[in-house]
């Protein structure tokens, strides 16, 4: 496990190749032509192994030759030639961003959907996120807990940062996402759903009481998060536990942190197979006896669909969807605060987290 | 009583009823003299296979008030007139009598007479012929006609040494007419008249001493019209007797085949074996009954191949198609020569030319037609929406041939020969919608419209492989410039080079080698494939 790649180093480099190969192809007399694995949905197959949607081996020819390729041919390398830019003077842009500069140069995207999809082709082409040639989705996440990072951003070169210093967390941005991680003394990480409650377990010191690095997702994790939760996995080696709500949206948060998204099937890497639900679980009501909701319209059909998921056949997963399914029920984290003690000592860090990672064997 | 039957000579029935052939107010009459004369002109020239140089002046004579004055003279390089057929030619007026199958401009002569009488009776003027045959001497004499006995009044008669080598005919004279009025029709008529006949070369100057000047583009010329036998579809039971007559005592089968083209031997005796009749029979034995129903077959007769066309003279795919360009300069031109048909034994040939973009404008207003007509080498200026081309082009649905009628930059050119050209009225303006000459037309159209649906995808595909390289070199230039930099190199790759050579080279699948050795931190890994 190499802990120490510069992404950046690596983007470049498949950047100057796919440059060389078209430059190659246009010296030698030939109209240049890519192959870019297809994104169509008769293309995305869930891969056991990997434990994610991945491509299949169908292949869209994109070339020159051809008068209706031509014009998103140029637009790849043009959003390849924007990255290569923003690696080399080590700056950021964003999708929306990225649409707005092309106003600057006759490359005709008609919508933001278009150099949006000309961004998706090239990380297909190149096999690698977005965030790789430094286009990133707006900050949503953030991080907490004693973890040290060596930043590779120009003028933040070489310093040492501990996620400790600051009492909010810190966002997970472009930086981050290409930091060093240097070391930690925590031994799990705990991705929560919510950003208040995120706030609550700082407060709370759940990050020294379970020496854990706490990790806010913001609903959906953003790419970003995903791709730190599974460095942190990977390179430092800590498990990983997710809580969130206990609805069908709730275990999809965690599905995706665990296998990934049908949306980046052209990206493998973003997802940590290893992560735990740790909670909230439907198979918990009973349990804790808190107060719940009806599942709405909504949860069944978003039930009903996620029924039809390979990932979800497995048998952990298909009981806790039976347990939606057979009672009806949903709840919010939130919930946990009608058992109280006090407000400075919740029932959730007091009781439900080391319950819960006590019964997934974390502690 | 007597009076009421008085015999009426051609010069006073023409005096009397001038209005019935055309000269029927100033500025007609102007028209109509330059016209008659200039046709004559011509007639003179390629009739006997002679490259036209037809040159006409037109200047105003200061009068006493009252109605305009012209003087016209009018010089072409014609076959000429032989010295003692002047006073005839020119002081008498004739109708044609003889029995011809040729294609002639118009009846012989008398167009150009009745417009030298109509200056001797609106101007009083004399007219002056000078004319040579190629030889030593030149002629030229001073005439007018008696009106009353139609006899030609010679007042001079002059001979001179022939030093410029002059051949063909001047004729002066003068008349009363209105060029203000008839301007534009005079001008359209030089203009359509070098488009039917490119090698023809015609000057005209007009009162205001404006030059027209059409230079001969061609020497190619279309065979001169020959005469030939009738064909049987054409004959008529006065025509049959007539000939007969002459040749009493021939069987029928030899009769048929040595008196009427394309009737053959093996063709006479099939034909009349088929109709019940004796190839054998002297023609004389022929009851009137017989002779009846023998017309009636030879009329209907189906198997008769079509009439010769030797007779007329079309101007041939080629000569129309330079006469098209030159004055319409068109991006496209189409053109079609129908082979010979018949109507009522009349062989008439239909050529047509589409023209297409380029100079031309599309029509001004919807449902207006730029539609150029020809009869027998004259342009037809009157009654254009009257004419059986204009009613076929209207009943043709031109979304078949992609064409926008209404709004296509496209121009029509009829061209009909033949021996009597089926003109629906006496002012010969236009052509009657006779079925087999409207069949001949609408075919003939049809045919060059899909020849020009074809130049026209043609020239589609033309623009798009044009809109193509443009596009190409657009994004392939952005490609270069974007590779480059990518590729971290300093010179582009020559796309015009590339453009050039088409991309020739094979094209080699997978061309892209993706990045060759990933770390194995994971977040770079490839996906299965």
């Amino acid at each position: 496990m190499e802990r120490n790649t510069d992404r950046s180093e690596f983007a470049r480099k498949a950047l100057k190749d796919l440059g060389t190969s078209i430059y190659n192809q246009m010296e030698e007399g030939r109209f240049p032509e890519v192959m870019i694995p297809s994104r169509q949905t008769n293309n995305i197959y869930y891969d056991p192994k990997l434990e994610q949607y991945v491509l299949g081996d169908k292949r869209v020819v994109r070339s020159a030759d051809n008068v209706k390729h031509v014009k998103p041919l140029a637009q790849l390398l043009w959003v390849a030639r924007i990255g290569k830019e923003l690696i080399d003077y080590d700056r950021v842009s964003t999708l929306r961003d990225l649409f707005y500069m092309s106003k600057n140069i006759d490359i005709n995207f008609a919508t933001q959907q278009e150099s949006d999809e000309a961004v998706y082709d090239l990380e297909a082409l190149l096999s690698m996120p977005r965030e790789s040639f430094n286009i990133f989705p707006h900050d949503r996440g953030a991080i907490f807990g004693d973890l040290t990072v060596r930043y590779r951003v120009k003028g933040f070169k070489d310093s040492l940062i501990n996620l400790t210093d600051n009492p909010d967390g810190v966002n997970i941005g472009p930086a981050l996402d290409n930091a060093e991680l240097v070391k930690t003394t925590a031994d799990k990480v705990i991705a929560i759903e919510k950003g208040a409650i995120f706030i609550q377990m700082i407060r709370e010191k759940v990050h020294e009481k379970f020496n854990a690095i706490l990790i806010d997702t913001t609903g959906q994790a953003s790419r970003s998060a995903r791709l730190l939760i599974r460095r942190l996995n990977e390179e430092l080696g800590l498990p990983v536990y997710i809580l969130t709500d206990c609805d069908v949206w709730g275990a999809h948060i965690s599905m995706v942190i665990i296998s990934g998204s049908v949306n980046s099937a052209h990206i493998t890497g973003l997802n940590t197979p290893s992560a735990k639900w740790l909670g909230f679980w439907p198979t918990d009501i009973n349990r804790y006896k808190v107060p719940t909701m009806k599942m709405k319209e909504l949860d069944w059909k978003r039930l009903a669909e996620l029924k039809a998921d390979p990932r979800y056949k497995e048998k952990f997963w298909k009981e806790q969807l039976d347990a939606f399914e057979r009672l009806g029920l949903k709840a919010e984290l939130e919930a946990f605060s009608s058992k109280n003690k006090s407000v400075s000592q919740t029932f959730l860090v007091e009781t439900y987290i080391p319950e819960k990672l006590k019964e997934l064997g974390a502690i | 009583m007597s009076e009421q039957f008085q015999e009426l000579n051609v010069a006073d029935f023409f005096y009397k009823n001038k209005d019935l052939v055309g000269f029927d107010s100033p500025h007609k009459a102007t028209y109509m003299i330059v016209r008659e004369l200039v046709e004559n002109s011509l007639d003179a020239c390629d009739g006997h296979k002679i490259l036209p140089d037809v040159r006409v002046t037109l200047s105003k004579v200061e009068g006493d008030g009252g109605q305009e004055r012209y003087h016209i003279k009018i010089v072409d390089n014609g076959i000429g007139v032989p010295l003692e057929a002047v006073p005839y030619a020119f002081g008498k007026v004739l109708f044609g009598s003889k029995y011809s199958m040729r294609q002639n401009r118009g009846t012989f002569g008398l167009g150009g007479k009745m417009s030298i009488l109509y200056g001797q009776i609106t101007a009083n003027s004399r007219v002056t012929i000078t004319t040579s045959q190629g030889g030593s001497k030149v002629y030229t004499f001073e005439l007018s006609t008696d009106i009353r006995t139609n006899t030609p009044v010679i007042y001079r008669r002059d001979e001179a040494d022939n030093k410029s080598h002059f051949r063909g005919v001047k004729i002066e004279f003068d008349f009363e007419g209105d060029y203000g009025k008839a301007r534009d029709k005079i001008i359209e008529y030089f203009y359509e008249t070098a488009m039917i006949l490119p090698y023809a070369q015609l000057t005209f100057i007009d009162p205001n001493g404006t030059l027209l000047f059409y230079p001969r583009i061609t020497e190619k010329m279309p065979t001169p019209p020959v005469e030939t036998q009738p064909h049987p579809h054409g004959v008529d039971l006065e025509l049959l007797k007539r000939m007969m007559a002459a040749n009493p005592h021939t069987s029928l089968q030899v009769f048929l085949s040595k008196n009427f083209q394309r009737v053959g031997e093996r063709t006479a005796k099939a034909f009349l074996k088929s109709n019940g009749f004796d190839p054998h029979m002297e023609v004389s034995q022929l009851s009137t009954k017989q002779l009846t129903k023998l017309v009636t077959a030879l009329r209907e007769y189906p198997d008769f191949l079509p009439p010769d066309p030797s007779c007329l003279s079309p101007i041939g795919e080629e000569l129309l198609r330079e006469g098209i360009k030159r004055l319409l300069s068109p991006e496209h031109v189409v053109v079609t020569t129908r082979p010979a048909r018949a109507y009522e034994g009349n062989p008439f040939i239909v050529e047509v030319g589409i023209a297409y973009g380029g100079a031309i404008m599309p029509p001004d207003k919807p449902g207006k037609v730029q539609l150029y007509r020809f009869a027998n080498k004259i342009p037809l200026l009157y009654d254009e929406y009257s004419d059986v081309s204009m009613a076929v082009i209207q009943n043709i649905n031109w979304n078949q041939y992609k064409v926008k009628l209404d709004e296509a930059p496209i121009a029509f050119i009829t061209h009909i020969c033949s021996t009597k050209v089926p003109y629906k009225t006496a002012g010969k303006e236009y052509v009657a919608a006779r079925p087999e000459v409207e069949r001949e037309i609408d075919l003939a159209i049809k045919q060059a419209a899909r020849e020009l649906r074809v130049q026209l995808s043609r020239m589609e595909k033309a623009e798009y492989r044009e809109r193509r390289t443009e596009v190409l070199r657009k994004y392939l230039s952005m490609m270069a410039s974007f590779s480059t930099f990518l590729a971290e190199k300093t010179k582009e790759p020559d796309v015009d080079l590339l453009l050039k050579e088409g991309g020739a080279k094979k094209r080699r699948r997978g061309a892209v080698q993706l990045v060759d050795d990933p770390p194995e931190d994971g977040s770079m890994k490839k996906g299965k494939a």
